[in-house]
């Protein structure tokens, strides 16, 4: 900054270097987990200036959507944060739902709320361990990767069919129900995979000197500044804003659930982190819960509107065949009108704004990410730490560029 | 939609600006208001200030096109508060012959890139803005890519890959 | 080697230079890291203890193109990237092999828009194409092991054969 820049002229201890170096970091480097480019201007090793600039994954989701029906865009939301896709597809759905006033059935809430929790885990996961990997404490990224690799191959593939991008949701309810054997074998994944590592990465981190030196202190931002900015998420709540879409604008069920947001104090790295772990752990609760009060009943909205008949009626009735056709063809008929719908994403808040003009295909779908405005924080947290500090605060913020870029 | 009170929001800025808000709505639940582009820096500072409303969180920023209607483009703003816990939606309608529109950032600092990526993708021109570029294209693009007429799959030339 | 065969102890080899260059090659592949989108995380997944790749000696991922001899293309490349990727890979010393994963590498992907690149073999050779969206790491460990093959057989790389004017 300015201000740092004169005080060190004046006081003599500017480097002997008259103009600041200007540093290029990205887009591709090991730091910035796909694609971000940051041009700091350096003084030493104190930047001065942060200019942030992405763009490098720019895939015209809102474009393509245009020139698609409403269950063709689903495929595309799960692309958006591509490490906890599901979330993005129950906002997308919800969203929907919400311009056609389709209320889904409890079961669909219900699993809902278990995949959107089990989502929010791993993208917690992935974030703590890519920031430790920068930081240089590999271990917890090994740590961290083994339930997530049992969360993919025993949970998420054999109920969407994949394990990264899901399209799992549909509008008035879900591709299909629960495998047999699901409940318990979360429930063990649960207890006997997550848990311990959550402890492990814990028993390593949390009280480790170097750790504390390296991130307390670190990007602290005051909740004034971050309300100003736009943020919200694990980066807010850590600055000390208990802002959490779950509690206050509570969405599917979980006022049914018994849980807490946990609050930051200072807003630097090492509060966004203990924020982490301890969602983390709430989320667990939360599963709890959810898989003991988990009812029975229909997955789907009994509407021939929004669900496609049974294959039985397809094939034997000529009713089923059509209206078949109609809804791979033309799509879902949603009634014209705008709507913004916002869940709380791993990140902080996913917003979907959509213009319909009728018809089976959207006018326009806008996504308000939720890294956007932390990454347009990102000079504020910065200017005036150290380039190191940068690296540490980067990975803390949790920028998909996926969601990031569109 | 049941017939109920206008909302607090909606009401106190009819009350406060009177012809200005063109138009309101709470269809599917959101409060939406229509304005007029002039005085949208004054509409936005009143929602922030204002001791009934205080929305101090600026969600989003976006245009939309409407090809075929006049005005032409449309920006979108969503506003919400942390203490009342409600929110809103401003729009305001600019033309395609003079598609300007003030910025809001003195109001809250967060809109600063949603009005750059406005720009970038409709083309729509926010007057003060300190740094107003291209954020998702590369500099040396042609167009604004999300207007209507855009087709999808356009090709341009691929700048910077030599042999 | 007729003369030397069967004449020394049993602890002694005789072979080509291109035998032992191709083995010490294909050993130990180092891939630059240039994981790009959704691709990238299982691209990180074939890592982690279950898939391994460590056992195919390609677990070290370098930072700098001048450390690396594979790229593996993980994600869409759009126009902004496309520079980038083309002077990244100019910048990796021969002799280099590149594998295209995923379907937004190979061919663009779902995306058929104004900034997505329609293929990266548009601006730089590619060896082993990986189908899938995201593929799934064992597809990435039968792809290295495409690629070893290749190095073992001898033929030509495709930065032989390019470019190929379309």
């Amino acid at each position: 900054m300015a201000e740092i820049e004169a005080y060190q002229r004046e006081a003599g201890t500017l480097d002997m270097q008259a103009e600041p170096m200007i540093l290029n970091i990205g887009p591709s480097h090991p730091a910035t987990h796909a694609t971000l480019r940051l041009i700091a201007e350096l003084d030493g090793e104190t930047i001065l200036k942060l200019t942030p600039e992405f763009g490098y994954l720019h895939r015209c989701f809102e474009k393509e959507s245009e020139n698609a029906t409403w269950t063709q865009v689903i495929p595309y939301t799960d692309r958006l944060n591509y490490v906890s896709s599901l979330m993005n597809n129950v906002g997308y759905a919800m969203a929907v739902e919400k311009l056609c006033g389709v209320e889904v059935t409890e079961r669909c809430q219900y699993i809902r709320v278990l995949i959107c929790e089990l989502s929010r885990i791993i993208d917690h996961m992935v974030c703590i361990g890519t920031n430790m990997v920068d930081i240089g404490a590999l271990t917890n990224f090994w740590y961290f990767w083994k339930p997530r690799e049992e969360v993919y191959r025993h949970l998420i593939e054999p109920l969407t069919g994949i394990r990264l991008t899901t399209a799992y949701t549909r509008i008035g309810g879900l591709m299909w129900d629960l495998p047999d054997g699901w409940v318990e074998k979360c429930r063990d994944i649960c207890r006997d995979v997550i848990v311990p590592a959550i402890a492990d990465v814990n028993a390593l981190l949390t009280k480790n000197r170097i750790f504390i030196e390296r991130t307390m202190g670190v990007g602290a931002i005051d909740p004034k500044e971050a309300i100003a900015r736009g943020f919200t998420g694990p980066c807010l709540r850590a600055a000390g804003v208990p802002l959490d879409l779950r509690k206050d604008e509570t969405y599917l069920v979980y006022d049914r659930f018994d849980f807490d947001v946990p609050i930051g104090e200072e807003g630097d790295t090492c509060d966004r982190y203990m924020v982490r772990m301890e969602e983390m752990r709430q989320s667990l609760r939360i599963i709890d819960q959810a898989l003991d009060q988990l009812p029975e009943g229909p997955v789907n909205v009994d509407d021939p509107r929004f669900i496609l008949p049974a294959k039985k009626d397809v094939y034997e009735t000529i009713e089923g065949l059509m209206n078949h056709f109609k809804h791979v063809m033309d799509g879902v008929q949603v009634p014209a009108g705008e709507v913004y719908s916002a869940t709380e994403a791993a990140n902080g808040e996913l917003g979907y704004y959509i213009v319909s003009k009728g018809g089976g295909g959207p006018y326009k779908i806008k996504v308000r990410p939720p890294c956007f405005p932390l990454f347009q924080g990102m000079p504020h947290l910065c200017e005036g730490g150290m380039i190191a500090d940068l690296i540490a605060v980067l990975g803390s913020v949790n920028i998909i560029a996926g969601e990031l870029d569109r | 939609m049941t017939d109920k009170q206008p909302s607090v929001v909606l009401a106190k800025l009819i009350e406060r600006f009177g012809d200005d808000i063109v138009a309101t709505h709470s269809d599917f639940g959101d409060d939406t208001a229509r304005v007029n582009r002039e005085r949208i820096v004054e509409i936005c500072t009143f929602l922030r200030d204002d001791p009934d409303l205080l929305f101090d969180f600026a969600m989003d920023l976006t245009g939309v096109d409407y090809l075929g209607e006049e005005p032409r483009f449309e920006v979108v703003y969503h506003l919400y508060s942390l203490e009342k816990k409600h929110r809103v939606r401003i729009k305001a309608r600019v033309p395609e012959e003079d598609p300007v529109i003030d910025s809001v950032i003195p109001v809250w600092v967060g809109m600063d890139w949603f009005e750059r990526e406005a720009y970038d993708m409709y083309g729509i021109l926010f007057r003060d803005h300190p740094n107003l570029k291209r954020i998702l294209m590369y500099e040396a693009f042609e167009g604004h890519p999300l207007r209507k007429d855009y087709p999808k799959a356009r090709r341009q030339p691929t700048v910077g890959v030599e042999e | 080697m007729g003369l030397i065969e069967n004449r020394f102890s049993k602890n002694i080899i005789t072979t080509t230079y291109d035998a032992v260059f191709n083995w010490a090659r294909r050993s130990s592949l180092w891939p630059m890291q240039f994981g790009l989108a959704c691709c990238a995380i299982e691209m990180m997944s074939t890592l982690d203890p279950r898939y391994d790749m460590s056992r195919f000696g390609a677990e070290v991922f370098r930072g700098s193109p001048r450390q690396a001899d594979m790229m593996i293309v993980a994600g869409t490349v759009t126009e902004k990237m496309a520079p980038v990727v083309k002077r990244l890979y100019d910048q990796m010393a021969d002799p280099k092999w590149v594998l295209a994963m995923g379907s937004c590498a190979m061919c663009g992907g779902p995306y058929k828009t104004y900034a997505v690149t329609q293929g990266v073999d548009r601006i730089i050779p590619v060896d082993v194409y990986i189908p899938g969206c995201p593929p799934i790491p064992e597809q990435i460990i039968d792809s290295i092991v495409l690629i070893q093959k290749m190095i073992d057989s001898g033929g030509s790389r495709a930065r032989d054969r390019w470019p190929i004017k379309i």
